[in-house]
């Protein structure tokens, strides 16, 4: 069975052609971890760490770093099951946020690890890191040819009938890009045996203890973790810490040094918006009114606007914003946190500190909480993501028994 | 100090210690009746841990976000005596602000609007021609901006007509009986900068090649509403002084600068090109990055302040548009007070994240 031809040919194809795509249908599956994915992935790797355009994206070395022999083996261990033979589902078609470079590859390499052939739609903006990583695809597929089938990554603007088209063949859909997007992907019906990954609007926190903060040397290192876990995506990633919670006895001194490092670097790395400091004015008020007691933190600029909560309730992340906007609590029981963590929409917990303590909040049973991770860790991508174990939802498995 | 004591000066009249010392004691009495009388405008401000006896100027005062005023409804009277709702003039699903009046607030606004406009027109009322149509204004429950505008610049007027139809068609035989009418005498124009571009000058302009003209050299314009629909044409504010010079004679024109949410203080162009703040209201400069005052000549994010609103905490705001100060008390034209210039609106912020929301491309 071939694809509709017509449809294709109004996609863009960064990576592959209409004519593959169009026989999508006949590609065989794969092991997971096969050879072949990965030395194909290595040479992308090295590829990009050769290439001196990449150097100027972390982003981008980050990712092929991700993707070296070394690390995917290490993958390869992890996800080794022995309850059957593994396969790939087939096709995955996945849709990349629109405002972050990267995550399309990573998105594609989970699909193709698992032993899938993937059409992956890359962000409409033109990203130099789009492109960097697109003509290394491009170039390492020449020297393997029989990759090709399983790599195509496209663009194309709002319209339906591709989405129908891609989603009529896939075997799984994974849809970044938040509810929005969920929503519009979800008037294209899957097949009935198909499944669907969705990464929705999510938020997160950290929680800091004191003590552990205060007799850490290298507090530049702490304010670099926290930079990159918030400001490097504007605070407005899914991973991005909304809420502050700091436990212990050396509160109030922790929070003057961790917030006098962090201003330091702010003020020398990001690049700063006026409408933020309007923004964050606004959403500080809207709190004050809703929440009697809050206290907006005195500030000397509008780079970090801070708002202390009396309580955490439910509705603190209906006042959510970003770029540098942050929410402090002084806690003294972390079951404290249940109303803000017992929601579906809540994702990551960055800490510092004794991750120990924050299992009887997670052993209460919330909704929230998939990810509990060392700060500066937020964004470090991992085949089990957002509560989701993609080589699990990306595979099946045979029973041959 | 009460409102009636500023309105017996002459508006543009003090200097800028005079003014200072007006402006802070009005603005402080202010603060104290809606912390008294608005509980969301108290929450803020013990939010910020603001002490009304800290208060040196009235610059020290803590100024809210326009858009406050779109998410809350903020009132510092009960609601039995408010006898008018303004709104801003929004497409439709964006939110609008709600702006709510009462006897008091909504007779000062108009006393000081006629106050302000009379100091460039003279007190006399003159045949008015209101570029816009009849129906902006037949809703009088809910004003929107733009009706209010009309509304208020209508008290100039000793006889109106309505410029277009309700189809936004130039009515060019009632246009040219009233002319007719009030030959040799002066007339008041009135309009949105980008209507009367768009549906009253480009017409005239046709008509002009059919050989039909209007002769409008006796006309005062005034027009508000800020020229971001116009950049799209090219049209910048002098442009528009030439284009409709030659157009229709049309040479003495003010520009003003005003927003809902303090009706009755607009800004008013003068002589020299030059926004001027009365007696009534100020404008204050603010640096984006740490919402200090800018230095005359360094652009900023406006604040805005007005002596007059009583029945809603709206007498101090930070307004999303982006202006410099040109200087103090010194405009060639002999007008005392500020005067400055708009540079348009802060950009919406470029941001990044997981969620497509506003890229929306899907």
């Amino acid at each position: 069975m071939q694809l509709n031809s017509d449809i294709l040919n109004k996609v863009q194809y960064l990576v592959g052609s209409a004519e593959i795509a169009c026989n999508l249908l006949s590609v065989a599956a794969k092991v997971p971890f096969d050879d072949e994915i990965v030395e194909f992935l290595n040479d992308v790797s090295r590829e990009l760490m050769k290439n001196g355009e990449s150097k100027a994206y972390s982003d981008v070395v980050t990712f092929g770093f991700w993707i070296r022999k070394g690390s995917v083996l290490k993958l390869k261990e992890r996800f080794n099951e022995n309850d059957g033979i593994h396969l790939g589902k087939g096709v995955v078609f996945h849709i990349a946020p629109s405002n972050v470079p990267v995550n399309f590859a990573y998105s594609l390499v989970s699909g193709l690890l698992c032993g899938n052939s993937n059409v992956v739609r890359v962000p409409s903006k033109e990203f130099p890191q789009v492109k960097i990583i697109m003509e290394t695809f491009n170039k390492v597929l020449e020297s393997h040819e029989a990759m090709k089938p399983y790599v195509l990554c496209v663009r194309y603007d709002r319209d339906k009938e591709i989405n129908d088209l891609f989603s009529s063949v896939a075997d799984m859909r994974v849809v970044w890009g938040g509810d929005q997007t969920i929503a519009e992907l979800r008037k294209s019906p899957l097949l009935p045996r198909s499944g669907e990954i969705t990464f929705a609007d999510r938020y997160s926190l950290a929680v800091i203890d004191s003590d552990s903060y205060i007799v850490i040397e290298d507090k530049n290192r702490i304010a670099d973790d926290f930079y990159n876990d918030t400001f490097f995506s504007d605070q407005n990633a899914c991973t991005s810490p909304r809420v502050i919670v700091w436990t212990g006895r050396r509160i109030d001194e922790a929070k003057e040094a961790f917030w006098n490092t962090e201003h330091t670097l702010v003020k020398s790395k990001y690049t700063f918006q006026p409408i933020q400091g309007v923004n964050k004015l606004t959403q500080s008020y809207m709190i004050a009114v809703a929440e009697p007691g809050v206290i907006i933190e005195e500030h000397s600029d509008n780079l970090i606007v801070r708002v202390k909560v009396p309580k955490i309730t439910d509705y603190l992340m209906d006042y959510r914003d970003n770029s540098g906007y942050f929410y402090e609590y002084d806690c003294k029981d972390v079951l404290d946190l249940i109303p803000l963590v017992n929601d579906k929409r809540c994702q990551t917990i960055a800490y510092i500190g004794d991750k120990g303590t924050l299992l009887p909040l997670i052993k209460s049973g919330v909704k929230g909480i998939d990810r509990v991770v060392p700060m500066g860790k937020t964004m470090d991508f991992d085949l089990i993501w957002d509560g989701y174990n993609l080589p699990t939802m990306l595979t099946r498995t045979i029973v041959m028994s | 100090m009460t409102f009636d004591d500023i309105l017996a000066i002459p508006p543009y009249s003090l200097n800028e210690v005079e003014k200072d010392k007006l402006l802070t004691e009005r603005l402080l009495d202010l603060t104290h009746h809606h912390l008294g009388s608005c509980t969301e405008y108290k929450r803020m401000l013990d939010a910020t841990g603001f002490m009304i006896g800290d208060v040196q100027s009235y610059k020290d005062l803590l100024f809210l976000p326009v858009r406050l005023f779109k998410e809350l409804e903020l009132k510092s009277v009960p609601q039995e005596d408010v006898v008018k709702t303004m709104t801003s003039s929004g497409t439709t699903g964006q939110a609008v602000s709600k702006i709510y009046l009462d006897k008091t607030t909504s007779s000062n606004q108009q006393k000081t609007m006629v106050k302000i406009v009379s100091d460039f027109t003279g007190s006399s009322r003159m045949p008015m021609i209101i570029i816009d149509c009849p129906s902006v204004v037949k809703n009088r429950a809910m004003f929107s901006a733009r009706g209010a505008g009309i509304l208020g610049f209508s008290i100039f007027g000793a006889k109106k007509i309505y410029a277009l139809d309700d189809n936004m068609k130039l009515d060019v035989a009632a246009l040219r009986e009233f002319l007719e009418k009030f030959k040799g005498q002066r007339i008041m124009l009135f309009g949105f900068t980008f209507m009367i571009w768009q549906h009253f000058y480009k017409e005239l302009l046709r008509l002009k090649e059919e050989g039909i003209t209007f002769d409008l050299s006796n006309g005062i314009l005034i027009h508000g509403g800020g020229w971001k629909k116009l950049i799209s044409e090219a049209v910048s504010h002098d442009e528009f002084h030439k284009r409709m010079q030659e157009a229709c004679g049309l040479h003495d024109i003010h520009e003003y600068y005003g927003m809902v949410e303090q009706t009755g203080c607009i800004y008013m162009e003068c002589e020299c090109g030059h926004l001027h703040a009365s007696n009534f209201s100020d404008v204050i400069i603010r640096r984006p990055l740490d919402f200090s005052e800018a230095a005359i000549g360094e652009d900023g994010i406006i604040q805005v302040v007005s002596t007059i609103p009583e029945s809603y905490p709206g007498h101090s705001l930070l307004t999303e548009d982006e202006g410099t100060v040109l200087g103090i008390d010194d405009c060639p034209c002999g007008r005392k007070g500020k005067y400055f210039k708009i540079n348009g609106r802060l950009k919406n912020a470029e941001i990044r994240g997981c969620s497509d929301t506003y890229a929306a491309k899907f």
